[in-house]
């Protein structure tokens, strides 16, 4: 759908110029600050990111170093009713994929009650045969989540993907935050926004709460990076950092009589907790790939012998892979008893004969899906297909309808974004984050919202042009939170 | 049979390692066709060994060790009491269901060639025909030669070639099973032989089947396994059963020797 039918986040559904009443300040905020003086702020900001090195390395591009993320100066704004119901469906999803990771390398419950096909499951390369048989820590799996999410109404949230293995971008959460308060206190002012800046110490406390038995009283936390060439290696320091816990490379850790040490100048550290930013294809090579020079040898026997927590929990890809998504639905309901709060994207399972007939019927206003594609290889946008295209997939969906999904277009939110011509609606979607410890699920209230600063596109990778903005997470009731900011305290509300 | 293992692994270093961890499979299990009656791992250093079982049900054995370290041996040693009826594999701990070994690996891709070998091979009545027939066809297609290291080798490659070890020959009948909609698995273990020759560690298959279950084919032998051999570990592919992985810190080069006496002491 073209953008201009799409729900506006902060206009709503009445015109270009108009202004939800819950968000009168901010509209009002938009007349009176001139453009100048809002791309002033902006570059303020962009300079601030690469001033402290928050790039990102997109492959085979010389000058990869240089390059940041763009920063949109115009916030995101949920109401606090808005979060409220977004985050009680978050909640619910997390809780059920936590259930699922426990019961899939568990006792398969889910298999025997027919609610999966089996094969979707173990012939799936995310299935971990080297993890059957393990239970992590207290049972919680997916310590860490980012539910990308799209939104078409006020109400209308849907799940477009659940990263349940090592989610990246907080560091952008937080980096927003800290530009806006320093660049835009006035909002504060106007704005009873929640604070993310706690987020640190959530996810100290996630990591402490999840220990094994054998640590004491203070849990030895450390984040493990693949190394300074990652291209999220600046938040995996800048998380180390915000913590106060170490930051290590493989070659710090050794694991001796299955527990893990860290080697400090002080001797030998008995670490208990391990924010490992590296792949399970890569964390272990006597386990998983041999070749791997960036794991720990003997890292999974000290997690099979449960001396040592990893988060997120080796053997999760297989709750947010692509062929597993459509199931959600089912998967939440299997585990909780109760409809999914938090939609997916309909989607179509050609492979089921119905959904197959539908799918050729309304092949003109589709997207079709290769089940195992990836980056747009192998896809049949319907509205801008030509028949010749249309026709190529309904033989190819006829042949194998097994390998295909099909999903409708959505009018993907905007909100106002600040371009050349002055502000204009751009296509937003949004990444939370959902933190499980010993203590519940938590949703840390903001998340990163990535914007597609290119008129009418709806793709907002940031190796494609897209940018980010901070989003504010207003609340109701509540008593007013301080927001700090290094030496400087801004008393919001 | 009453079957003595001796198994010994060396390792020589060209220059000392700083530290080595190793994961081995060297352990056998109890099932209903083999009691082990006796086993012990020993190392010539000091090393310490840590106890598990792993995702496929295999026992495991950690060992960690401080360097400087010039060269190790591993020394293996055990009795087992075995029986065997054509094949068939019972009372072993499953932790995986046989769909899971359905699963292809980049060792047990089966080729356009290795297809059409399969399908000159007689259809056979039933499944259980059908995995002889295969079993058969790959012993009468290569010479056997044993190799006492691990060289990589997947299925495809090797069967480009004229001569296969036990290793590439498991690698190839566990390919073929899957691609036939079979569940197959790669087994490592020991074999006693006729000619009491052999002095490396034995691979062959396993195929389900549901009516019976997991049943175990040797394509070296081109034979269904039987009392003559120990069971020791199950996975998707050589990679995953090998009796020792790996990991040095250190400089240079290693170099490996291994060797293999398994001795039948009679039966029971």
């Amino acid at each position: 759908m073209a953008a201009g039918q799409a729900f506006d986040e902060i206009r709503g559904q009445d015109g270009p110029d108009a202004i939800r009443p819950e968000f009168a300040a901010l509209g009002a905020w938009l007349d009176r600050t001139p453009q100048a003086d809002l791309e002033r702020r902006l570059e303020a900001a962009e300079a601030t990111f690469r001033q402290l090195g928050i790039t990102f390395a997109v492959y085979g591009d010389a000058d990869a170093a240089e390059r940041i993320i763009p920063f949109d100066i115009v916030p995101r704004v949920f109401t606090a009713s808005e979060w409220a119901g977004l985050s009680e469906g978050l909640v619910q999803r997390v809780d059920a994929i936590n259930a699922f990771l426990d019961d899939i390398y568990g006792a398969r419950e889910i298999l025997r009650a027919g609610v999966l096909p089996e094969e979707l499951i173990l012939g799936n390369p995310q299935f971990r045969p080297e993890v059957v048989g393990t239970r992590p820590p207290h049972g919680i799996w997916a310590h860490i989540c980012g539910i990308d999410c799209v939104r078409t109404g006020p109400d209308e949230f849907f799940v477009l993907e659940d990263n349940a293995r090592t989610p990246s971008g907080v560091s952008y959460m937080l980096e927003n935050r800290e530009a806006m308060i320093r660049l835009c206190p006035e909002l504060f002012r106007d704005f009873r926004v929640a604070a993310v800046d706690s987020y640190p110490d959530m996810l100290l406390e996630t990591m402490r709460s999840v220990a094994p038995a054998s640590a004491g009283a203070e849990p030895v936390c450390v984040v493990l990076t693949p190394g300074h060439f990652n291209s999220a290696y600046y938040e995996h320091s800048f998380l180390a950092d915000s913590m106060g816990v170490e930051l290590v490379e493989a070659a710090d850790l050794v694991v001796d009589d299955d527990v893990v040490w860290m080697r400090t100048i002080g001797g030998r550290v008995r670490v208990d907790v391990i924010y490992r930013r590296i792949d399970d294809d890569y964390l272990d090579p006597l386990v998983f790939r041999p070749d791997s020079l960036l794991g720990v040898p003997g890292i999974m026997a000290a997690y099979r012998a449960g001396n040592v927590a990893l988060i997120n929990a080796p053997g999760n890809g297989i709750a947010d892979d692509k062929a597993i998504y459509s199931y959600m639905p089912e998967i939440v309901r299997f585990y909780s008893g109760a409809d999914a709060k938090l939609p997916n994207v309909q989607t179509f399972r050609c492979r089921e004969p119905d959904a197959l007939r539908y799918v050729l019927d309304h092949l003109d206003q589709l997207v079709v899906k290769l089940v195992d594609g990836s980056g747009g290889y192998g896809m049949l946008v319907g509205p801008t297909a030509s028949s010749a295209e249309i026709e190529g997939f309904r033989a190819a969906l006829m042949a194998t309808p097994e390998r295909y999904i099909a999903q409708p277009t959505l009018a993907l939110s905007t909100v106002p974004t600040l371009t050349e011509r002055g502000l204009a609606p751009r296509h937003v979607d949004f990444r939370p984050f959902v933190l499980s410890g010993r203590g519940g699920v938590k949703v840390v209230p903001g998340g990163l919202t990535r914007v597609a600063l290119k008129e009418g596109s709806l793709v907002v990778n940031s190796s494609q042009g897209g940018g980010t903005k901070d989003s504010f997470v207003l609340m109701g009731d509540a008593p007013a939170q301080q927001q700090t900011l290094g030496a400087m305290t801004q008393r919001q509300g | 049979m009453r079957i003595a293992v001796d198994h010994r692994t060396r390792y020589r270093f060209t220059e000392p390692q700083v530290r080595l961890v190793q994961l081995l499979r060297l352990t056998p299990q109890d099932s209903i066709d083999q009691t082990v009656v006796n086993w012990h791992i020993g190392v010539d250093c000091d090393a310490r060994l840590r106890e598990a079982v792993d995702g496929f049900g295999n026992r495991t054995t950690m060992l960690y060790c401080e360097g400087p370290i010039d060269a190790i041996e591993i020394t293996v040693h055990g009795e087992v009491l075995t029986a065997g009826d054509a094949g068939l594999v019972r009372g072993v701990i499953e932790p995986l269901p046989p769909a899971l070994f359905l699963r292809v690996t980049d060792r047990t891709r089966a080729s356009a060639a290795m297809r059409d070998f399969a399908q000159e091979i007689a259809p056979g009545e039933d499944r259980i025909a059908r995995l002889h027939a295969l079993n058969s066809a790959l012993h009468a297609r290569f010479a056997c030669r044993e190799e006492r290291n691990d060289t990589g080798l997947s299925a495809e490659a090797a069967f480009r070639r004229e001569h296969a070890s036990p290793r590439d020959l498991a690698h190839l009948l566990v390919a073929l099973a899957r691609a036939e909609g079979v569940p197959a698995r790669y087994v490592s273990g020991y074999h006693t032989r006729e000619d009491g020759e052999g002095h490396a560690p034995h691979a062959w298959a396993e195929a389900h089947v549901d009516a019976l279950g997991w049943l175990a084919f040797d394509p070296s032998r081109g034979l269904s396994s039987d009392e003559h051999y120990v069971r020791v570990a199950v996975a998707l592919d050589a990679a995953g059963a090998a009796p020792v992985a790996g990991s040095r810190l250190g400089e240079g080069r290693e170099c490996l020797d291994v060797d293999v006496q398994v001795a039948e002491l009679g039966r029971q």
